[in-house]
């Protein structure tokens, strides 16, 4: 994160003026001025301009890790809702293990939660796979959801936040990129820990220098040396 | 003009009632936003993108903005019948029109944003007060949007133009009468609709919308600042 001051922008505001900007995420550039076509916060690192949305329902993109629950189980596949604008579909040609075409259901039935990587995306949705290391069925644990638009704040910088987090609690943390996070420790003070340190940073998504500050708050509340 | 035209409520020519605008009034909904001229109050919640149903409905091409328009039933004296009427029909209409110029939803194919627009109390101008607050509740659901949209009535009252009209405005009978000319403009001062009702020469309907930019520019700007301070508040 850049420590300059981040501007907050509407749609149709003028973030820079001139030749030496270039249009970045959610930017269009119109008669030499670069304008946000959404309403977040502005960053301009080395001429490229960009806008980090702060709200919105999640767009899927292709190799995101996400997490999703089964809502429904067909002959040959998962319908599991992602909290995205569709839902997604995972194949039973894209579960690891062989499985029984009558007993899908044993695997994962409506109402269970799975870690899943998008494949890929067409006009009729979101195909999912479990085919990758990290991925499969949660079986225990703790489930938050945040907004899907402050998931890189916890995740951060190459994973510093989440790492942060992981190393003072001990817990195993999962970060959907579409805001459900699946925390798994060895005790559930660890667990609960780990939720209230999630729920911190969302809380404190906007300000800068949120490593140090998170560190602050796990010598006031606790956590591994 | 008559120099010496008074505006019942001593406001000035071009002058708007008081304004009032908020953003994420509705927790529920992905974005929402509150807007008031004066006593008019209009709140309008987004949801979306969703996929489209009924599923015939769906345009594989680009994305869909549909939008509803209800008075609440308490929102005027005379208590007003609920449910769709050959009015809220035409306002729905007209506000999904004033503001699909600006919607960038062309890569969101099947898919519609929902907006609902609910007028909790009326003294004329409802429709602009809720384009206002519909403009506002898309940017604060995180729509990708060209612009923002604010909208303003003006009138012609007997012959002269007066900006937010409200509704003893709107029965005003001396003279020539009054017409009302509700507008929407973008930020860059964009007609993106206008409608009216009564008379008028093309060279007053000219300066009324000269009128219209002004004011709406400073609607824009009302609206840019409620949708900063929820931030601010945010981060306190």
């Amino acid at each position: 994160m850049t420590e300059e001051k981040r501007k907050i922008v509407v749609p149709g505001e003028t973030i820079v003026e001139g030749d030496d900007y270039l249009p970045g995420e959610n930017t269009e550039k119109r008669n030499n001025k670069v304008i946000s076509i959404k309403y977040g916060l502005a960053e301009e690192v080395q001429g490229l301009v960009k806008v980090i949305p702060l709200s919105g329902t999640y767009l899927p993109r292709r190799g995101n890790v996400i997490i999703g629950r089964v809502e429904n189980v067909l002959f040959n596949g998962w319908i599991l809702d992602i909290k995205s604008t569709s839902n997604g579909f995972l194949s039973v040609a894209e579960y690891p293990r062989y499985l029984d075409k009558n007993s899908l259901d044993e695997a994962m039935d409506i109402g269970d939660l799975a870690v899943v990587k998008i494949y890929s995306i067409n006009k009729r949705g979101v195909d999912l796979t479990l085919k990758s290391r990290g991925l499969g069925k949660i079986d225990e644990g703790v489930i938050i959801e945040v907004n899907p638009n402050k998931v890189p704040r916890i995740i951060g910088k190459e994973g510093s936040m989440v790492g942060l987090i992981k190393e003072k609690t001990g817990c195993n943390i999962t970060v959907g990129q579409n805001g459900i996070i699946w925390i798994q420790g060895e005790n559930i003070e660890g667990e609960l820990l780990a939720r209230k340190a999630v729920e911190f940073v969302a809380a404190n998504s906007f300000i800068s220098g949120l490593t140090e500050k998170v560190e602050k708050w796990f010598e006031e509340n606790g956590g591994k040396k | 003009m008559t120099k010496e035209f008074k505006r019942h409520d001593g406001r000035g020519l071009k002058e708007t009632r008081k304004i009032v605008a908020k953003v994420g009034v509705v927790p529920n909904a992905d974005g929402s936003a509150m807007f008031a001229f004066g006593d008019t109050v209009a709140i309008a919640a987004v949801y979306g993108p969703k996929i489209m149903h009924p599923q015939h409905s769906q345009d594989p091409e680009k994305g869909t903005l549909r939008c509803t328009y209800n008075m609440n039933s308490f929102s005027v004296s005379d208590r007003i019948r609920p449910g769709p009427s050959r009015r809220s029909t035409e306002i729905s209409k007209i506000t999904g029109w004033a503001l699909d110029p600006v919607v960038m939803i062309n890569k969101f194919p099947t898919m519609v944003v929902d907006v609902h627009v609910n007028i909790l109390q009326a003294n004329a101008s409802t429709r602009c007060a809720g384009i206002n607050a519909a403009s506002m509740a898309l940017a604060h659901a995180g729509i990708p949007m060209k612009n923002l949209v604010a909208s303003v009535s003006i009138g012609k009252l007997d012959k002269t133009l007066v900006v937010d009209v409200d509704k003893k405005e709107e029965d005003f009978e001396e003279g020539e009468g009054a017409t009302d000319i509700a507008m929407s403009l973008t930020g860059d001062g964009d007609l993106t609709h206008i409608q009216l009702d009564g008379h008028i020469t093309s060279e007053e309907l000219k300066e009324a919308v000269k009128l219209g930019q002004e004011a709406t520019k400073e609607i824009i700007e009302i609206q840019k600042q409620a949708l900063k301070k929820a931030v601010q508040e945010d981060e306190e």
